[in-house]
């Protein structure tokens, strides 16, 4: 198993009747995003019902883990008890480029220190959490 | 005078507050502190706390209006009002809902109030430590983004991207803040100076966010009164009128996991015209500015979107000089705001655009007509709203 960006100990994420195909595609390193069945253009976060065309009939949709950092944070102060020994660490927010430019956020993998430039293109790592209760996995990105 | 606006119908004849305490440090409950400040609020406007007929808070407060209403022996209970969304957003908004009531008669006496002890129930700058998250946090704490300043900082990041902001005028805000407090006993940064060195040397929270970028959390509560226009004149201490109160949000601000399309906002795009069209003026009219700080990059975008200046003007208009009372071209946060006053969620700064009207600032603007409060950049909605001195009815 790969090493994992962050230390464990932070929530896990549970799958909700929403978001389920989101996580099960993680854990298949596949990344699965919403769609609307009747426009066919993307939306993020999962919704109950399309923002463009307010229909119910949604669908999950892979699309290629690549795209281009849109905005990110560098943290150093820890919020959190898992996170005291952590260190800085980057969080990511992506744009997917595959999908009407919807956006994720993950970590920015590599060094904590690295200036990171917005616009840089990246592609995704799947970085899974087998052990976890429940399992999971997570989308993190690196550059290109 | 229309009667499809709220401009000049109602005015707050009251202000009071509790001691701001650091956080978790009140020796009182919430609850109590709630009351004291509506007590002080009535004391100051010369009226019997027998005589409110109605409450306004945001931020789900935790004080119920009806047990408020018992305690404080009003007569009659017309109006509760909970403007909803988290943060300080509603802030201006809560002294809307007051002054919608009182315009159309609804009620006559309304408290706009705020009270927080964190001691008793709990802090927010901390994530949440629960084994799992669902909902659209599942798609953002697992990668260490849980606190309010995680959640915005990607916000300033993007607009200080696009425009070229330097982090000196985030840090001009600060300083403006903190230069302010030295002046008022009340504040909880009361001498504790800030200079430029040691804002530099601050750690970061997150960038870019330093630590002196970020709000204080404390315990205590603020309140005011609020009557119609017609009944104002009759108080302790000149009427300071609701020119406009207007809250909001632009396209989607509420799109989850950091998809708003308008994302690098302090979300008064659509907010800001409403509020000087109510109001029936511009941001060059306006004296004093208080705008709510949960973090610097919030003012940034704030003042921009309210039309102060361009966001290609940020890095020439984000000085110190251009946001000190009394001569600055914009006096900025006069009591020391949410960074160095105290953090109640921003009523504070709506307590101090009264003072400002009245000529009681520890920090005061001269012949001030028109002061005015951003509240809660970057949540949703958020709101501002605009006082006037009577020459301004």
């Amino acid at each position: 198993m790969s090493t994992r960006y962050l230390a464990d100990g932070l929530p896990v994420p549970l799958a909700s009747e929403l978001d389920r195909p989101f996580w099960d595609g993680l854990r298949q390193e596949r990344l699965l995003l919403q769609r609307c069945r009747a426009c066919h253009r993307f939306q993020w976060g999962p919704e109950w019902i399309c923002h463009r065309c307010q229909n119910f009939d949604l669908a999950f949709i892979e699309v290629p883990p690549e795209g281009r950092i849109y905005s990110y944070q560098r943290v150093w102060h820890p919020v959190h008890p898992a996170l005291k020994s952590q260190g800085p660490y980057i969080i990511a927010l992506i744009e997917i480029p595959h999908a009407d430019n919807v956006r994720l956020v993950g970590n920015l993998l590599g060094d904590a220190r690295q200036e990171v430039e917005i616009g840089a293109d990246v592609e995704g790592v799947f970085e899974q959490h087998g052990d976890a209760t429940p399992p999971f996995a997570l989308l993190q990105w690196k550059t290109v | 005078m229309s009667q499809s606006t709220l401009r000049g119908r109602s005015a707050v004849i009251g202000i009071g507050e509790t001691t701001y305490y650091k956080r978790g440090e009140s020796p009182h409950a919430e609850f109590k502190l709630a009351l004291e400040a509506i007590v002080n609020a009535c004391d100051d406007a010369g009226i019997a706390t027998r005589d409110i007929d109605g409450f306004a808070s945001f931020s789900n407060d935790r004080s119920d209006p009806s047990q408020l209403a018992a305690a404080l022996g009003c007569r009659e209970l017309r109006y509760a009002n909970m403007q909803w969304g988290g943060g300080g957003g509603g802030g201006s908004a809560a002294i809307g809902n007051a002054a919608m009531a009182i315009a159309c008669g609804a009620a006559e006496c309304v408290v706009v109030f705020r009270a927080l002890a964190q001691g008793q129930h709990g802090r927010f700058g901390l994530g949440p430590e629960v084994g799992g998250v669902s909902g659209h946090v599942a798609h953002t704490v697992p990668y260490g983004l849980m606190s309010p300043a995680q959640m915005f900082a990607m916000k300033v990041t993007r607009f200080m991207h696009e425009y070229g902001v330097r982090q000196e005028a985030l840090r001009a805000i600060a300083l403006a803040s903190y230069h302010h407090a030295q002046s008022n006993p009340r504040a909880v940064m009361y001498g504790r100076p800030l200079d430029e060195a040691r804002y530099d040397a601050s750690r970061w929270i997150t960038e870019p966010f330093h630590l002196f970028d970020c709000c204080l959390e404390n315990d205590g509560a603020a309140a005011m009164v609020l009557v119609s226009a017609e009944r104002a004149k009759d108080f302790k201490h000149e009427a300071c009128y609701v020119l406009a109160a207007v809250a909001g949000s632009h396209y989607r601000a509420g799109a989850t996991v950091h998809n708003t399309p308008d994302y690098a906002s302090a979300s008064f795009k659509t907010v800001a015209p409403r509020l000087y069209a109510m109001a029936g003026m511009g941001p060059s009219d306006v004296d004093v500015l208080q705008c709510y700080e949960n973090f610097t990059g919030g003012v940034l975008m704030s003042i921009v979107e309210h039309g102060f200046c361009t966001a290609e003007e940020c890095n020439d208009y984000f000085t110190l000089d251009n946001f000190t009372a009394p001569d600055g071209d914009l006096p900025l946060n006069t009591s020391g705001g949410n960074l160095a006053e105290c953090y109640m969620h921003g009523l504070g700064l709506n307590i101090e655009a009264v003072r400002q009207v009245r000529g009681t600032s520890t920090a005061q603007v001269p012949r001030v007509e028109v002061s005015m409060v951003a509240s809660g950049p970057m949540v949703t909605p958020v709101s501002s709203c605009i006082f006037g001195s009577e020459a301004t009815i």
